[in-house]
């Protein structure tokens, strides 16, 4: 082919710098790389430097320097005793794992008979899942919270909670998941007599594992950073989630501390980033996932 | 092709589907021949002897799915007939007064114009942005996976912390103003988070700043099925990076770039964060840059001046924005494809 001929490349298996393309174009893309990576996580890190300062250092204005000259973990360790940041964190942990929980066992359940072909209703249950999608979650909040005040479970976590116990989405995703098992895997489970459950357990779920990675993922990261719905159910203090507590130590009027707002950020990131870093192939596939989403 | 085929980063779920193998069709003739009852995927048939078991297995979803999707839904139209208060109480029927009381109602105005002027700004650079970041990132250099993920991190940051942090940046005393004075760009500080428009602007940039990385990761799957023969070719007979990238680039994620599109604006309405944590829980001075959500939530849940009623029109109106959104795209994405 043509192209040989004009763009020779080397035939050792650790590429060199020059099989990159020219030197130019190489440098004008990492000098853009460079500044979008300023652009985008220079904020966060501004956020975890000023967090190491010390009462004694400027946060804000002419005199505040980008790095901290003592770096100090004072303001975490003031965030901890100012702040009920524990009760903030144990109430985001307990929906996040109520949530999780809930949305992986009904997703899977439910996505795995709408991906067997022999029921009647299956195109019912089908169109009512599409139909609670349609519905932009802020076009309802007035009447969810109503249905959660008849229920009495305003200022509670639980409230907080229910009203997506299992996403429609993440059925939709867990039945394309099981869709893509070949038949013949259920062809011999039926030949061994094995019960339903057992199908499901032992040939299915192995079989979906990224999707359900995709559906922890998710479910976690908007479980952990939801604000607009927690804001609207939570009342006291003992119930609030880290996010909205965090929102309220901006806006009160104490005037808190900005190095123990900032450590409070700080502590409400890692968790989400720690899942990233481990599970990031599928963090991924999370978002193609979500172009289902319409 | 000596040209190096950059692995594809993304798969779709359920990509990794396995053909059926040809001995599949012999198992399933036999499991017919063995087992008693109908063939399994006979039509209409129901294969479970206990009918009601695939109705056990997806109740919770049928549950979930009625009471807190549908059901809201039906029951906000309901609502916004009434005169309904968040806390409970005596309600009554109104006719359509909450309506014609919207239409005469500045604030709702003012807040569709928000949401509105929100879409219509942050979708052309949402779908443009990411696209260009992700040109940036495709090709496999050194160290670039590490840029992938950098670029990614604003999107695990929830809104608050990512508000929290803006907040101190554009403040008057805040890093961008201190060094907009270094550099004696400007004399006074910036009214970044006091002046109505700047609010406005500035949760927009902080929306497309939080969306960016997830896009590039929608569009770097796209831009794996942009036949790289054609770059080669096109770069063969001259053409420049921005040449290549409207007449190859842009043309081959066309369709991606439609969802993006819809997604977006649809994401635009929705706008509630940004606004609440740059502006206060106002919503700007005076409540000037409340988008519709916001308004919902001031006028419908508040617990001593609320009304449920209002509150559930106004949702209505949202839903009414949306929907209309939707079949826009719908539309011009039918019209792009013939």
């Amino acid at each position: 082919m043509t192209t040989t001929a004009v763009r020779p490349k080397s035939r050792r298996l650790t590429p060199r710098w020059r099989d990159y393309g020219r030197p130019r174009e190489l440098l004008v893309r990492y000098l853009l790389l460079l500044l979008v990576l300023g652009l985008t996580v220079g904020p966060l890190i501004w956020q975890l430097l000023a967090s190491l300062k010390g009462t004694g250092e400027d946060v804000f204005g002419a005199n505040a320097s980008l790095l901290p000259h003592h770096p100090t973990l004072h303001a975490y360790r003031e965030v901890f005793s100012q702040v009920p940041v524990v009760t903030y964190i144990r109430n985001s942990l307990i929906v996040v794992l109520l949530s999780v929980g809930s949305q992986l066992l009904f997703s899977t359940t439910a996505g795995y008979m709408l991906s067997k072909p022999a029921w009647k209703g299956r195109r019912a249950v089908w169109i009512l899942l599409i139909a609670s999608m349609m519905f932009p979650f802020e076009s309802i909040m007035v009447s969810l919270f109503l249905s959660i005040r008849d229920l009495g479970l305003v200022d509670s976590v639980v409230g907080v909670w229910l009203p997506g116990f299992v996403g429609a989405i993440n059925v939709l995703l867990m039945r394309g998941a099981f869709l893509a098992v070949p038949r013949e895997i259920e062809d011999s489970g039926m030949l061994d007599g094995a019960s339903e459950w057992q199908r499901f357990r032992y040939l299915y779920l192995p079989s979906a594992w990224g999707a359900i990675m995709v559906v922890t993922i998710n479910t976690f990261i908007s479980a952990w950073d939801d604000f607009l719905w927690p804001l609207i159910v939570l009342r006291s203090e003992d119930h609030m989630t880290l996010t909205l507590g965090l929102s309220r130590l901006q806006s009160s009027s104490f005037g808190y501390d900005q190095r123990v707002v900032m450590a409070g950020s700080v502590i409400s990131v890692i968790p989400v980033l720690v899942l990233f870093v481990i599970t990031q192939r599928w963090f991924y596939k999370g978002v193609s996932a979500g172009a289902v989403k319409l | 092709m000596v040209a190096t085929q950059t692995a594809k980063p993304v798969t779709v779920p359920g990509a990794e589907a396995v053909a059926s193998a040809p001995g599949a069709s012999r198992i399933r003739k036999l499991a017919r021949a063995v087992l008693p009852g109908p063939a399994p995927g006979a039509n209409g048939a129901s294969l479970y002897r206990r009918w009601w078991l695939p109705w056990l297995w997806t109740a919770p979803a049928i549950v979930c799915a009625a009471v807190f999707g549908v059901f809201p839904f039906l029951n906000t139209l309901l609502l916004s007939f009434t005169n309904a208060k968040p806390l409970g109480g005596a309600a009554s029927f109104v006719g359509f007064s909450n309506y014609t009381r919207m239409l005469g109602d500045s604030d709702f105005w003012l807040a569709t114009r928000n949401s509105v002027l929100y879409a219509v700004i942050v979708v052309p650079l949402m779908v443009l942005l990411p696209l260009l970041l992700a040109v940036l990132v495709e090709k496999n250099l050194p160290g670039i996976g590490f840029f992938r993920s950098a670029f990614y991190t604003p999107v695990l940051a929830s809104s608050v912390v990512v508000g929290l942090s803006w907040q101190w940046l554009l403040a008057d005393d805040g890093l961008v103003n201190t060094w907009l004075e270094k550099a004696h760009l400007i004399r006074s500080a910036i009214p970044f988070l006091s002046d109505s428009w700047l609010i406005l602007l500035s949760a927009m940039g902080l929306t497309l700043w939080k969306g960016l990385g997830w896009y590039m990761v929608f569009y770097l799957a796209a831009l794996g099925n942009v036949p790289k023969e054609l770059h080669e070719a096109a770069s063969m007979d001259g053409a420049g990076a921005a040449r290549r990238f409207w007449h190859i680039t842009v043309p081959g994620v066309r369709q991606a770039m439609m969802l993006v599109g819809t997604l977006t604006g649809i994401g635009s309405l929705r706008v509630f964060t940004e606004i609440y944590m740059l502006g206060s829980s106002t919503g700007g001075p005076g409540g000037a840059d409340r988008t519709l959500p916001f308004y919902i939530r001031d006028v419908g849940l508040d617990p001593i001046t609320g009304n449920a009623g209002y509150g559930s029109a106004v949702s209505v109106a949202l839903f009414v924005l949306t929907l209309g959104l939707t079949l826009l795209a719908q539309r011009l994405t039918k019209e792009d494809e013939s």
